[in-house]
Protein backbone atom coordinates (compact mmCIF):
# COMPACT_ATOMS: atom_id res chain seq x y z
CA UNK A 1 0.00 0.00 0.00
CA UNK A 2 1.38 3.53 -0.91
CA UNK A 3 2.31 5.81 1.59
CA UNK A 4 -0.42 7.95 -0.06
CA UNK A 5 -3.40 5.62 0.24
CA UNK A 6 -2.22 4.74 3.64
CA UNK A 7 -2.28 8.13 5.05
CA UNK A 8 -6.17 8.30 2.82
CA UNK A 9 -7.08 5.48 4.74
CA UNK A 10 -6.00 6.74 8.38
CA UNK A 11 -7.91 9.91 6.82
CA UNK A 12 -11.45 7.86 6.25
CA UNK A 13 -11.20 6.25 9.40
CA UNK A 14 -10.55 9.43 11.59
CA UNK A 15 -13.48 11.43 9.80
CA UNK A 16 -15.57 8.34 10.91
CA UNK A 17 -14.68 8.86 13.96
CA UNK A 18 -15.09 12.33 14.25
CA UNK A 19 -18.74 12.32 13.06
CA UNK A 20 -20.00 9.82 15.46
CA UNK A 21 -18.95 12.47 17.78
CA UNK A 22 -20.70 15.17 15.48
CA UNK A 23 -21.89 17.31 18.28
CA UNK A 24 -19.17 17.57 20.27
CA UNK A 25 -16.63 18.02 17.64
CA UNK A 26 -19.75 20.25 15.62
CA UNK A 27 -19.78 22.66 18.44
CA UNK A 28 -15.41 22.62 18.73
CA UNK A 29 -15.44 24.01 15.16
CA UNK A 30 -18.03 26.61 15.80
CA UNK A 31 -16.12 27.96 18.81
CA UNK A 32 -12.81 27.86 17.05
CA UNK A 33 -14.03 29.39 14.27
CA UNK A 34 -15.31 32.07 16.04
CA UNK A 35 -12.12 32.90 17.52
CA UNK A 36 -10.29 32.92 14.44
CA UNK A 37 -13.14 35.05 13.14
CA UNK A 38 -12.88 37.46 15.51
CA UNK A 39 -8.98 37.51 15.93
CA UNK A 40 -9.01 38.17 12.15
CA UNK A 41 -11.42 40.71 11.89
CA UNK A 42 -9.60 43.03 14.20
CA UNK A 43 -6.41 42.06 12.67
CA UNK A 44 -7.92 43.11 8.98
CA UNK A 45 -9.72 46.18 10.22
CA UNK A 46 -6.68 47.66 12.36
CA UNK A 47 -4.56 46.89 9.12
CA UNK A 48 -6.96 48.39 6.81
CA UNK A 49 -7.71 51.44 8.94
CA UNK A 50 -3.80 52.00 9.36
CA UNK A 51 -2.70 51.69 5.66
CA UNK A 52 -5.76 54.35 4.82
CA UNK A 53 -4.72 56.64 7.20
CA UNK A 54 -1.13 56.79 6.24
CA UNK A 55 -2.22 56.87 2.39
CA UNK A 56 -4.82 59.93 3.42
CA UNK A 57 -3.14 61.49 5.85
CA UNK A 58 0.31 62.08 4.12
CA UNK A 59 -1.71 65.38 2.73
CA UNK A 60 -2.19 66.92 6.18
CA UNK A 61 -0.44 70.13 7.40
CA UNK A 62 3.73 69.06 7.82
CA UNK A 63 3.35 70.84 11.11
CA UNK A 64 0.24 72.00 13.07
CA UNK A 65 1.00 74.52 16.26
CA UNK A 66 -1.44 74.34 18.66
CA UNK A 67 -1.83 76.82 21.71
CA UNK A 68 -2.05 75.84 25.29
CA UNK A 69 -3.12 77.64 27.94
CA UNK A 70 -2.98 76.13 31.61
CA UNK A 71 -3.26 72.16 29.66
CA UNK A 72 -5.64 73.17 27.90
CA UNK A 73 -5.68 73.66 23.49
CA UNK A 74 -6.07 77.55 23.44
CA UNK A 75 -7.01 79.83 20.59
CA UNK A 76 -3.73 81.15 18.54
CA UNK A 77 -3.01 84.75 18.21
CA UNK A 78 -2.96 86.10 14.54
CA UNK A 79 0.43 87.46 15.25
CA UNK A 80 2.07 84.36 16.13
CA UNK A 81 1.49 83.33 12.62
CA UNK A 82 3.86 86.46 11.18
CA UNK A 83 6.39 85.27 13.81
CA UNK A 84 6.27 81.66 12.41
CA UNK A 85 6.28 82.52 8.77
CA UNK A 86 9.72 84.70 9.91
CA UNK A 87 11.59 81.86 10.97
CA UNK A 88 13.86 80.44 8.15
CA UNK A 89 12.48 77.52 6.43
CA UNK A 90 9.52 78.35 6.83
CA UNK A 91 7.58 78.10 3.59
CA UNK A 92 4.36 79.08 4.00
CA UNK A 93 1.91 79.55 7.56
CA UNK A 94 -1.84 79.66 7.79
CA UNK A 95 -4.08 80.21 9.82
CA UNK A 96 -6.69 77.51 10.75
CA UNK A 97 -10.30 77.79 11.97
CA UNK A 98 -11.99 75.34 13.19
CA UNK A 99 -14.08 73.88 15.89
CA UNK A 100 -17.08 72.01 16.94
CA UNK A 101 -20.80 72.39 17.10
CA UNK A 102 -23.45 70.34 19.22
CA UNK A 103 -26.52 70.08 17.48
CA UNK A 104 -28.98 69.53 20.48
CA UNK A 105 -31.74 68.42 18.42
CA UNK A 106 -30.12 65.14 16.74
CA UNK A 107 -27.48 65.26 19.74
CA UNK A 108 -24.61 65.19 17.16
CA UNK A 109 -21.44 66.71 17.10
CA UNK A 110 -20.27 68.23 14.05
CA UNK A 111 -16.62 69.63 12.85
CA UNK A 112 -16.90 72.99 11.61
CA UNK A 113 -13.76 74.06 9.45
CA UNK A 114 -13.37 77.33 7.64
CA UNK A 115 -12.70 76.50 3.89
CA UNK A 116 -12.68 78.04 0.22
CA UNK A 117 -14.05 74.84 -1.07
CA UNK A 118 -16.39 75.63 -3.50
CA UNK A 119 -19.75 76.35 -2.91
CA UNK A 120 -18.83 77.43 0.40
CA UNK A 121 -19.65 81.14 0.94
CA UNK A 122 -21.20 83.81 2.83
CA UNK A 123 -24.82 82.17 4.26
CA UNK A 124 -23.83 78.91 2.56
CA UNK A 125 -22.26 75.39 3.59
CA UNK A 126 -21.22 72.59 2.59
CA UNK A 127 -21.88 69.39 4.43
CA UNK A 128 -20.54 66.02 5.04
CA UNK A 129 -22.27 62.36 4.77
CA UNK A 130 -23.14 62.00 7.91
CA UNK A 131 -24.53 65.51 9.16
CA UNK A 132 -26.73 65.12 5.56
CA UNK A 133 -27.72 62.06 7.39
CA UNK A 134 -28.52 62.50 10.85
CA UNK A 135 -30.27 66.07 9.95
CA UNK A 136 -32.56 65.16 6.60
CA UNK A 137 -30.56 67.67 4.72
CA UNK A 138 -29.97 67.94 0.83
CA UNK A 139 -28.86 70.57 -1.35
CA UNK A 140 -30.60 73.95 -1.21
CA UNK A 141 -32.19 73.02 2.01
CA UNK A 142 -32.20 75.48 4.90
CA UNK A 143 -29.97 74.41 8.11
CA UNK A 144 -30.68 76.00 11.41
CA UNK A 145 -27.14 77.38 13.61
CA UNK A 146 -27.00 78.50 17.13
CA UNK A 147 -24.78 81.44 17.77
CA UNK A 148 -22.34 81.38 20.59
CA UNK A 149 -25.04 84.25 22.17
CA UNK A 150 -27.91 81.79 21.89
CA UNK A 151 -29.47 83.66 18.59
CA UNK A 152 -29.84 81.51 15.43
CA UNK A 153 -28.96 81.57 11.90
CA UNK A 154 -29.03 79.82 9.12
CA UNK A 155 -27.08 78.53 6.23
CA UNK A 156 -27.93 77.21 2.50
CA UNK A 157 -26.45 73.62 2.08
CA UNK A 158 -25.12 74.56 -0.97
CA UNK A 159 -23.28 70.94 -1.57
CA UNK A 160 -23.13 67.71 -0.05
CA UNK A 161 -19.19 66.12 0.16
CA UNK A 162 -18.84 62.76 -1.65
CA UNK A 163 -19.75 59.26 0.08
CA UNK A 164 -16.34 57.68 -0.25
CA UNK A 165 -14.88 60.64 1.83
CA UNK A 166 -16.74 59.38 4.64
CA UNK A 167 -14.07 58.29 6.35
CA UNK A 168 -12.52 61.93 6.67
CA UNK A 169 -15.63 64.06 6.37
CA UNK A 170 -18.64 62.78 7.52
CA UNK A 171 -18.80 64.72 10.07
CA UNK A 172 -17.39 68.37 8.72
CA UNK A 173 -19.17 71.17 7.55
CA UNK A 174 -17.58 73.90 5.42
CA UNK A 175 -18.26 77.07 6.41
CA UNK A 176 -16.78 80.68 5.40
CA UNK A 177 -14.49 82.53 7.27
CA UNK A 178 -17.17 85.40 8.47
CA UNK A 179 -20.22 83.12 9.25
CA UNK A 180 -18.15 80.94 11.50
CA UNK A 181 -16.55 83.92 13.00
CA UNK A 182 -19.51 85.52 13.72
CA UNK A 183 -21.62 82.15 14.61
CA UNK A 184 -18.57 80.97 17.07
CA UNK A 185 -17.93 84.78 18.54
CA UNK A 186 -14.08 84.26 17.81
CA UNK A 187 -12.70 88.04 17.14
CA UNK A 188 -10.59 88.77 13.79
CA UNK A 189 -6.94 88.85 15.38
CA UNK A 190 -7.11 85.08 16.81
CA UNK A 191 -7.70 81.45 14.53
CA UNK A 192 -7.64 78.01 16.18
CA UNK A 193 -4.15 77.06 15.10
CA UNK A 194 -1.92 77.68 12.76
CA UNK A 195 -0.45 74.94 9.83
CA UNK A 196 3.25 75.08 8.60
CA UNK A 197 4.55 73.97 5.56
CA UNK A 198 8.57 73.86 5.18
CA UNK A 199 10.67 74.61 2.21
CA UNK A 200 12.55 71.57 2.76
CA UNK A 201 10.94 68.17 4.06
CA UNK A 202 14.18 67.33 6.20
CA UNK A 203 14.09 70.14 8.29
CA UNK A 204 10.63 69.90 10.05
CA UNK A 205 11.91 68.48 13.19
CA UNK A 206 14.24 71.51 13.52
CA UNK A 207 12.01 73.93 12.47
CA UNK A 208 9.07 72.21 14.99
CA UNK A 209 11.37 73.09 17.51
CA UNK A 210 12.69 76.53 16.59
CA UNK A 211 8.87 76.96 16.79
CA UNK A 212 9.27 76.12 20.54
CA UNK A 213 11.78 78.00 21.04
CA UNK A 214 10.73 81.21 19.81
CA UNK A 215 6.48 80.80 20.74
CA UNK A 216 7.23 78.74 24.59
CA UNK A 217 3.12 78.49 24.93
CA UNK A 218 2.46 77.09 21.33
CA UNK A 219 3.04 72.97 20.26
CA UNK A 220 3.55 72.19 17.14
CA UNK A 221 2.66 68.60 15.87
CA UNK A 222 4.38 67.36 13.11
CA UNK A 223 2.98 65.11 10.26
CA UNK A 224 5.19 62.22 11.27
CA UNK A 225 3.27 62.51 14.53
CA UNK A 226 -0.06 62.71 13.18
CA UNK A 227 0.58 59.50 10.98
CA UNK A 228 2.28 57.88 14.20
CA UNK A 229 -0.76 58.60 15.85
CA UNK A 230 -2.97 56.02 13.86
CA UNK A 231 0.18 53.84 13.95
CA UNK A 232 -0.58 53.53 18.09
CA UNK A 233 -4.33 54.18 18.14
CA UNK A 234 -4.75 50.56 16.98
CA UNK A 235 -1.94 49.20 17.97
CA UNK A 236 -2.41 45.79 19.68
CA UNK A 237 -1.85 46.89 23.36
CA UNK A 238 -4.32 49.83 22.53
CA UNK A 239 -7.95 49.75 24.63
CA UNK A 240 -10.57 47.61 23.30
CA UNK A 241 -8.46 45.84 20.85
CA UNK A 242 -6.62 44.25 23.62
CA UNK A 243 -9.76 43.18 25.44
CA UNK A 244 -10.90 41.09 22.09
CA UNK A 245 -7.78 39.73 21.48
CA UNK A 246 -7.32 38.68 25.05
CA UNK A 247 -10.32 37.35 25.45
CA UNK A 248 -10.40 35.49 21.68
CA UNK A 249 -6.53 33.70 23.19
CA UNK A 250 -7.84 33.25 26.16
CA UNK A 251 -10.54 31.03 24.67
CA UNK A 252 -8.16 29.36 22.33
CA UNK A 253 -6.26 28.10 25.13
CA UNK A 254 -9.08 26.63 27.38
CA UNK A 255 -9.72 25.00 24.07
CA UNK A 256 -6.13 23.99 23.76
CA UNK A 257 -5.53 23.29 26.87
CA UNK A 258 -8.55 20.76 27.05
CA UNK A 259 -7.26 18.63 24.16
CA UNK A 260 -3.98 18.95 25.38
CA UNK A 261 -4.80 17.85 29.39
CA UNK A 262 -6.44 14.01 28.62
CA UNK A 263 -8.27 12.30 26.30
CA UNK A 264 -11.90 10.93 26.92
CA UNK A 265 -12.62 7.21 28.26
CA UNK A 266 -14.24 6.75 24.66
CA UNK A 267 -10.85 7.65 23.17
CA UNK A 268 -8.85 6.12 25.25
CA UNK A 269 -11.09 3.40 24.61
CA UNK A 270 -10.72 3.51 21.06
CA UNK A 271 -6.89 3.53 20.80
CA UNK A 272 -6.59 0.76 22.97
CA UNK A 273 -8.85 -1.48 20.73
CA UNK A 274 -6.62 0.26 17.16
CA UNK A 275 -3.88 -1.22 19.48
CA UNK A 276 -5.42 -4.34 20.07
CA UNK A 277 -6.14 -4.99 16.47
CA UNK A 278 -2.72 -4.07 14.93
CA UNK A 279 -2.28 -0.60 14.14
CA UNK A 280 1.52 0.84 15.26
CA UNK A 281 1.74 3.86 17.60
CA UNK A 282 2.71 6.09 14.52
CA UNK A 283 -0.39 5.32 12.67
CA UNK A 284 -2.56 6.54 16.22
CA UNK A 285 -0.60 9.50 16.02
CA UNK A 286 -1.15 9.79 12.19
CA UNK A 287 -4.79 9.70 13.12
CA UNK A 288 -4.64 11.88 16.19
CA UNK A 289 -2.65 14.50 13.36
CA UNK A 290 -5.36 14.61 10.76
CA UNK A 291 -7.84 14.83 14.06
CA UNK A 292 -6.57 18.05 14.50
CA UNK A 293 -5.64 19.36 11.15
CA UNK A 294 -9.49 18.49 10.27
CA UNK A 295 -10.61 20.86 13.04
CA UNK A 296 -8.32 23.56 12.80
CA UNK A 297 -8.00 23.59 9.09
CA UNK A 298 -11.35 24.17 7.93
CA UNK A 299 -12.17 26.57 11.12
CA UNK A 300 -8.82 28.81 10.31
CA UNK A 301 -9.81 28.54 6.42
CA UNK A 302 -13.48 29.43 7.51
CA UNK A 303 -12.86 31.82 9.90
CA UNK A 304 -10.32 33.81 7.67
CA UNK A 305 -13.21 33.93 4.90
CA UNK A 306 -15.94 34.79 7.30
CA UNK A 307 -13.54 37.75 8.84
CA UNK A 308 -13.01 38.78 5.28
CA UNK A 309 -16.44 39.45 4.37
CA UNK A 310 -17.40 41.04 7.55
CA UNK A 311 -15.11 44.00 7.43
CA UNK A 312 -15.08 44.74 3.55
CA UNK A 313 -18.18 43.63 2.52
CA UNK A 314 -20.21 44.25 5.80
CA UNK A 315 -18.53 47.17 7.16
CA UNK A 316 -17.51 45.48 10.22
CA UNK A 317 -21.04 45.21 11.33
CA UNK A 318 -20.20 43.88 14.49
CA UNK A 319 -17.70 45.99 15.85
CA UNK A 320 -20.18 48.94 14.80
CA UNK A 321 -22.02 49.32 18.64
CA UNK A 322 -18.12 48.94 20.18
CA UNK A 323 -17.54 51.63 17.62
CA UNK A 324 -20.14 53.90 17.35
CA UNK A 325 -20.00 55.04 21.47
CA UNK A 326 -22.04 57.62 22.21
CA UNK A 327 -21.68 58.94 18.71
CA UNK A 328 -25.03 60.02 17.40
CA UNK A 329 -23.14 60.20 13.91
CA UNK A 330 -21.29 57.40 12.77
CA UNK A 331 -19.42 57.53 9.43
CA UNK A 332 -20.77 54.84 6.96
CA UNK A 333 -17.00 54.06 5.23
CA UNK A 334 -15.81 51.11 3.25
CA UNK A 335 -12.26 49.97 3.96
CA UNK A 336 -10.05 49.78 0.95
CA UNK A 337 -9.22 45.69 1.34
CA UNK A 338 -6.03 44.83 2.16
CA UNK A 339 -4.20 41.16 3.24
CA UNK A 340 -0.90 40.99 4.71
CA UNK A 341 0.55 37.27 4.26
CA UNK A 342 2.91 37.25 6.99
CA UNK A 343 -0.13 38.09 9.37
CA UNK A 344 -2.24 35.09 7.91
CA UNK A 345 0.68 32.96 8.83
CA UNK A 346 1.22 34.13 12.04
CA UNK A 347 -2.67 33.45 12.94
CA UNK A 348 -2.09 30.25 11.31
CA UNK A 349 1.06 29.61 13.45
CA UNK A 350 -1.03 31.10 16.64
CA UNK A 351 -3.94 28.55 16.30
CA UNK A 352 -3.66 25.83 13.59
CA UNK A 353 0.43 24.83 15.22
CA UNK A 354 -0.37 24.39 18.87
CA UNK A 355 -3.86 22.65 18.68
CA UNK A 356 -2.72 20.18 16.53
CA UNK A 357 0.00 19.59 18.24
CA UNK A 358 -1.88 19.53 21.45
CA UNK A 359 -4.27 16.79 19.95
CA UNK A 360 -0.98 14.76 19.24
CA UNK A 361 0.81 14.86 22.53
CA UNK A 362 -1.74 13.17 24.67
CA UNK A 363 -2.73 10.57 22.13
CA UNK A 364 1.11 9.62 22.06
CA UNK A 365 0.86 9.06 25.88
CA UNK A 366 -2.09 6.86 25.47
CA UNK A 367 -0.71 5.42 21.83
CA UNK A 368 2.52 3.89 23.91
CA UNK A 369 1.02 1.82 27.18
CA UNK A 370 0.17 -1.85 26.39
CA UNK A 371 -3.34 -1.84 24.83
CA UNK A 372 -4.89 -3.81 27.27
CA UNK A 373 -4.11 -0.87 30.17
CA UNK A 374 -6.10 1.57 27.93
CA UNK A 375 -9.30 -0.76 27.53
CA UNK A 376 -9.27 -1.14 31.27
CA UNK A 377 -8.49 2.48 32.41
CA UNK B 1 -16.31 10.22 -5.59
CA UNK B 2 -18.21 11.02 -2.72
CA UNK B 3 -17.86 7.78 -1.67
CA UNK B 4 -14.93 7.95 0.44
CA UNK B 5 -15.08 10.80 3.13
CA UNK B 6 -11.48 11.71 2.60
CA UNK B 7 -12.64 12.67 -0.87
CA UNK B 8 -15.61 14.99 0.44
CA UNK B 9 -13.06 16.25 3.15
CA UNK B 10 -10.06 17.06 0.42
CA UNK B 11 -12.61 19.02 -1.80
CA UNK B 12 -14.21 20.88 0.88
CA UNK B 13 -10.40 21.65 1.64
CA UNK B 14 -9.70 22.80 -1.88
CA UNK B 15 -12.71 24.90 -1.90
CA UNK B 16 -11.49 27.09 1.04
CA UNK B 17 -8.14 27.30 -0.50
CA UNK B 18 -9.69 28.54 -3.86
CA UNK B 19 -11.45 31.04 -1.63
CA UNK B 20 -8.34 31.88 0.76
CA UNK B 21 -6.88 32.85 -2.73
CA UNK B 22 -10.10 34.35 -4.06
CA UNK B 23 -10.03 36.87 -0.75
CA UNK B 24 -5.86 37.44 -1.33
CA UNK B 25 -6.49 38.07 -5.33
CA UNK B 26 -9.63 40.96 -4.44
CA UNK B 27 -7.77 42.29 -1.54
CA UNK B 28 -4.70 42.78 -4.30
CA UNK B 29 -7.21 44.02 -7.29
CA UNK B 30 -9.51 46.21 -4.44
CA UNK B 31 -6.03 47.71 -3.28
CA UNK B 32 -5.05 48.69 -6.83
CA UNK B 33 -8.68 49.95 -7.57
CA UNK B 34 -8.70 51.98 -4.99
CA UNK B 35 -5.34 54.18 -5.19
CA UNK B 36 -7.52 56.81 -7.58
CA UNK B 37 -10.25 57.67 -5.01
CA UNK B 38 -7.50 57.39 -1.75
CA UNK B 39 -5.37 59.84 -3.71
CA UNK B 40 -8.75 62.02 -4.01
CA UNK B 41 -9.83 61.56 -0.56
CA UNK B 42 -5.66 62.61 -0.13
CA UNK B 43 -6.07 65.79 -2.02
CA UNK B 44 -9.36 66.64 -0.28
CA UNK B 45 -7.19 66.31 3.31
CA UNK B 46 -4.74 69.07 1.24
CA UNK B 47 -7.01 71.23 -0.10
CA UNK B 48 -9.09 71.26 3.68
CA UNK B 49 -6.24 70.67 5.81
CA UNK B 50 -7.66 68.12 7.63
CA UNK B 51 -5.46 66.44 10.45
CA UNK B 52 -7.72 63.20 11.44
CA UNK B 53 -9.85 60.41 10.60
CA UNK B 54 -13.52 61.11 11.12
CA UNK B 55 -14.09 57.72 13.37
CA UNK B 56 -15.50 58.33 16.44
CA UNK B 57 -17.90 61.90 16.76
CA UNK B 58 -18.68 61.14 20.53
CA UNK B 59 -15.24 63.28 22.22
CA UNK B 60 -13.75 65.83 20.55
CA UNK B 61 -10.21 64.12 21.31
CA UNK B 62 -11.44 61.09 19.74
CA UNK B 63 -12.68 62.93 16.79
CA UNK B 64 -9.12 64.73 16.79
CA UNK B 65 -6.42 62.52 18.73
CA UNK B 66 -3.20 63.81 16.85
CA UNK B 67 -4.66 67.24 18.31
CA UNK B 68 -6.06 66.37 21.84
CA UNK B 69 -3.83 67.48 24.84
CA UNK B 70 -2.79 64.91 27.94
CA UNK B 71 -6.01 66.97 30.45
CA UNK B 72 -8.63 66.88 27.31
CA UNK B 73 -10.50 63.97 28.55
CA UNK B 74 -10.93 64.78 32.09
CA UNK B 75 -11.09 68.62 31.52
CA UNK B 76 -15.12 68.24 32.27
CA UNK B 77 -14.61 69.14 35.64
CA UNK B 78 -12.04 68.76 38.04
CA UNK B 79 -11.78 65.15 39.32
CA UNK B 80 -13.41 64.33 36.08
CA UNK B 81 -12.77 60.71 34.86
CA UNK B 82 -12.68 60.33 31.21
CA UNK B 83 -15.92 59.00 30.42
CA UNK B 84 -16.74 58.35 26.56
CA UNK B 85 -16.77 54.52 25.25
CA UNK B 86 -14.65 55.62 22.43
CA UNK B 87 -11.60 56.66 24.94
CA UNK B 88 -11.60 52.61 26.01
CA UNK B 89 -11.09 52.30 21.98
CA UNK B 90 -8.05 54.50 21.28
CA UNK B 91 -5.04 55.62 23.32
CA UNK B 92 -3.44 58.64 23.75
CA UNK B 93 -0.95 59.71 20.91
CA UNK B 94 2.62 58.86 21.28
CA UNK B 95 4.17 62.51 20.84
CA UNK B 96 1.78 63.32 24.04
CA UNK B 97 3.18 60.41 25.71
CA UNK B 98 6.48 61.17 25.41
CA UNK B 99 6.13 65.29 25.66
Amino acid sequence: MSRFNKQRNILDFTLSSLLRRRTKNSALVIVYTLIVFSLASVLFFTQAIKKEACIVLQNSPEIIVQRIVAGRHDLLPADYIDTIRAIRGVQSAKGRLWGYYFEPAAGANYTLMVSEEPGVEVGRIVIGQGVSRTIHANRADIVPFRRYDGSYTSFEVSDILSSESELVSSDLVLISESDFREMMGIRGEYVTDAAVYAKNKRELFMIADKIKRILPDTRPITKDEILRTYEAIFDWRGGILLVILSGAVIAFVILAWDKASGLSSDERREIGILKGIGWETSDVIAMKFWEGAVISLSSFSLGIILAYIHVFFASSALFEPALKGWSVLYPEFRLVPHMDPLQIATLFFLTVVPYTVSTIVPSWRAATIDPDTVMRL
Amino acid sequence: MFARKSNVFLLFMAVNIFLLALVFGHASYGEKNALPYLRGKAQMVKRIGLSDLCLFTDARYARHPSMADLSTPFQDHPMSLEHFPSGTIITPPPHLRSK
